[in-house]
């Protein structure tokens, strides 16, 4: 019988929180599951891993992220397993290694859903920046599917016995595609694709020292900080802190716009996010029809007030 | 050097679109742009060929006919050729991938081939990795930064929280763009002039030997998702209404 195979990314020696929704997904389905990690450490994972019959651990592929040798070590390992499904989370990482295996081993690939059938083998996900949602039937031997983070349940259900731990050899190949080094993000910063609560800023706020004040405000919070696009390109954020449909899509539980007019391109990439706030100064923006709770009001005045009532809330 | 940039069309970033027939985007009315990441290709692909002597670029698009549109604006801002594979069928990626790779070797050997890192209509963002495979050329896609010397291509992609990878590729390569690699020039009047007379190279994908495979997905439906309810705005002097909203947030909401 066919099996599912979840690929999980790690962090601190724990599978990620948007791997787990994956992998829930792929216990909910019709066929046994086998996970895969490519975490030097990942033969620990087993003990928490109950349920699943299989943990294919992959060794010798390097401690940094080589696509080529990734790619080839899974595409044997799908090979070799007969594996006609495989899932994992919409990461930084399966944006580069699914694309690349599912060309390998010519694919149906589904990214960023928000909804997958394993019986029926279809999947929903957004198209035009979210304005549309497409409904996808996979049609190909093998079919891979990534995961738009904070949409599936991350529950994983109690199972019986560990799984047994398979090691696999990296795949034999060059890197053509050459991964010479990796430099470090600023260190504790919460990735927006991923995080539960965000707290943006976008003109409004008026230059790159007000950031800070959004990130006092984050930190209370645990949030990661967003910017919309004109505030990156004034140069008060950087690029990778945009929202919208030429930056990030995100999809938290709380989505906090501050100084942010709520512009259709800016919309689109957070706009389902559970609860949208607002604090704007003019009554007019479009990011009060938008926002389930706004406030009208001068963020100098309102973000400090909010963190320092958030402080007493939640301690 | 030769190089190719694939760019695509595609509505409007503005626009707002409908469903016609349970499965179509509803075209009247609406207007089509290049899709914004292809612009950072275009881009870097008109800076590579200005700073190397005797270079080409040349643009490709698959798309229907309407798609002329792009590879004219493509040519305006300094490409000096352009491949159309016209087709009306809605090819899966790794047809598109087949044909942009005929197409480009319908041109010659390639030095570089750029591409979006994601088209903003069906937001994929796998194209420039499925075309490498293809063409059996190494690739990275999402790239902010990018130098191209003695062919070997140096590039950095933005992974996680910042973080970034350095990556290094011999030529011929595939690279995808993403904002932060450049800022795309736009049009020139004269460029408009000259973009007028270039000719298209057209072909159908059938001309291009690429078979029609079973696609590997099959689209069933597109729909409007729905809207949520429109929000209140809490109203009374700023601190009332900051206790307010976190009450709101801790107790209706129940996300805090
Ligand atoms: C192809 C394309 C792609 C795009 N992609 C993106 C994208 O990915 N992301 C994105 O965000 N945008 C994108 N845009 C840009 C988008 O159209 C808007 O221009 C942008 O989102 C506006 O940013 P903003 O809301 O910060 O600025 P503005 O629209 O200028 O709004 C600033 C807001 O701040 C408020 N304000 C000012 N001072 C204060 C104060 N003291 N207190 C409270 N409120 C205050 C103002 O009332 C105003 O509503 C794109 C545009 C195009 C054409
Ligand atoms: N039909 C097409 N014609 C030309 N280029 C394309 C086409 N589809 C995708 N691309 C290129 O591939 C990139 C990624 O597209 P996608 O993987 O569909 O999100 C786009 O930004 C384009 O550069």
């Amino acid at each position: 019988m066919s099996r599912t195979l979840v690929f999980v990314e790690t962090q601190d020696g724990k599978i990620k929180k948007a791997s787990r929704e994956a992998l829930a997904l792929a216990l909910s389905g019709p066929v046994p599951v086998a996970v895969v990690t490519f975490a030097e450490d990942g033969a620990d994972l087993a003990a928490g891993l109950s349920g699943v019959p299989t943990l294919f651990h992959v060794t010798g592929a390097g401690d940094i992220y080589q696509p080529d040798i990734h790619a080839a070590t899974l595409e044997n390992l799908i090979r070799e397993n007969g594996i006609k499904t495989v899932v994992a989370a919409h990461s930084a990482r399966s944006r580069d290694l699914f694309p690349r295996v599912a060309a390998r081993v010519k694919a149906g690939l589904v990214t960023d859903c928000v909804a997958v059938n394993l019986e029926e083998m279809c999947a929903v996900k957004p198209v035009y920046s979210g304005k549309l949602l497409a409904r996808i039937k996979v049609n190909a031997g093998v079919n891979l599917f990534t995961l738009r983070p904070n949409v599936f349940p991350a529950e994983i259900p109690e199972g019986k016995g560990i799984p047994e731990v398979v090691a696999v050899s990296a795949a034999d190949v060059p890197a053509r595609c050459r991964v010479v080094e990796v430099a470090a993000g600023a260190a504790g910063r919460v990735d927006l694709t991923e995080a539960a609560v965000i707290v943006s800023g976008g003109r409004g706020i008026k230059n790159k020292e007000n950031f800070a004040l959004l990130q006092e405000l984050a930190d209370v919070l645990n949030a990661g900080v967003g910017a919309s696009r004109a505030a990156v390109d004034a140069e008060f954020a950087e690029y990778n802190m945009q929202v919208g449909q030429t930056g990030k899509v995100v999809n938290p539980k709380l989505y906090v716009a501050c100084g942010i007019s709520g512009a259709i391109q800016h919309f689109v990439g957070m706009k389902t996010s559970k609860v949208i706030v607002a604090i704007n100064k003019d009554p007019e923006a479009p990011i009060f029809k938008k926002a389930d709770y706004g406030i009208v009001g001068d963020l100098f005045e309102i973000v400090p007030l909010l963190k320092a009532e958030l402080e007493k809330a939640l301690n | 050097m030769n190089i190719f940039v694939c760019i695509k069309q595609v509505p409007d970033t503005e626009a707002s679109l409908s469903v016609e027939g349970g499965r179509k985007v509803r075209e009247s009315g609406l207007k089509w742009v290049i899709s914004p990441y292809d612009e950072y290709a275009l881009e870097a692909a008109i800076q590579l060929k200005e700073k190397t002597a005797g270079s080409t670029v040349t643009a490709i698009t698959v798309g229907p006919a309407r798609a002329d549109g792009v590879l004219r604006t493509a040519l305006a801002m300094g490409a000096t050729a352009a491949v159309h594979v016209e087709t009306d069928s809605e090819l899966d990626h790794h047809a598109i991938a087949a044909c942009l790779a005929a197409a480009v070797r319908s041109c010659g050997e390639p030095d570089i081939i750029l591409a979006g890192k994601q088209a903003i209509d069906v937001d994929a963002g796998v194209l420039p990795l499925f075309l490498a495979q293809v063409m059996d050329l190494p690739a990275a896609s999402g790239v902010i930064a990018m130098e191209v010397t003695d062919g070997l291509a140096k590039v950095e992609r933005e992974i996680e929280g910042g973080a970034r990878e350095r990556i290094e590729m011999a030529l011929p390569c595939v690279i995808g763009a993403t904002k932060g690699l450049n800022t795309p020039r736009y049009p020139s009047l004269m460029g408009i002039m000259k973009a007028k007379k270039v000719e298209v190279k057209k072909f159908t994908p059938a001309e291009l030997n690429v078979e029609s495979l079973e696609p590997a997905l099959l689209l069933e439906s597109l729909s409007v998702p729905e809207e949520k309810a429109p929000g209140r705005v809490i109203e009374g002097e700023p601190a009332d209404a900051v206790r307010e909203l976190v009450r709101l947030l801790r107790d209706e909401a129940k996300v805090l």
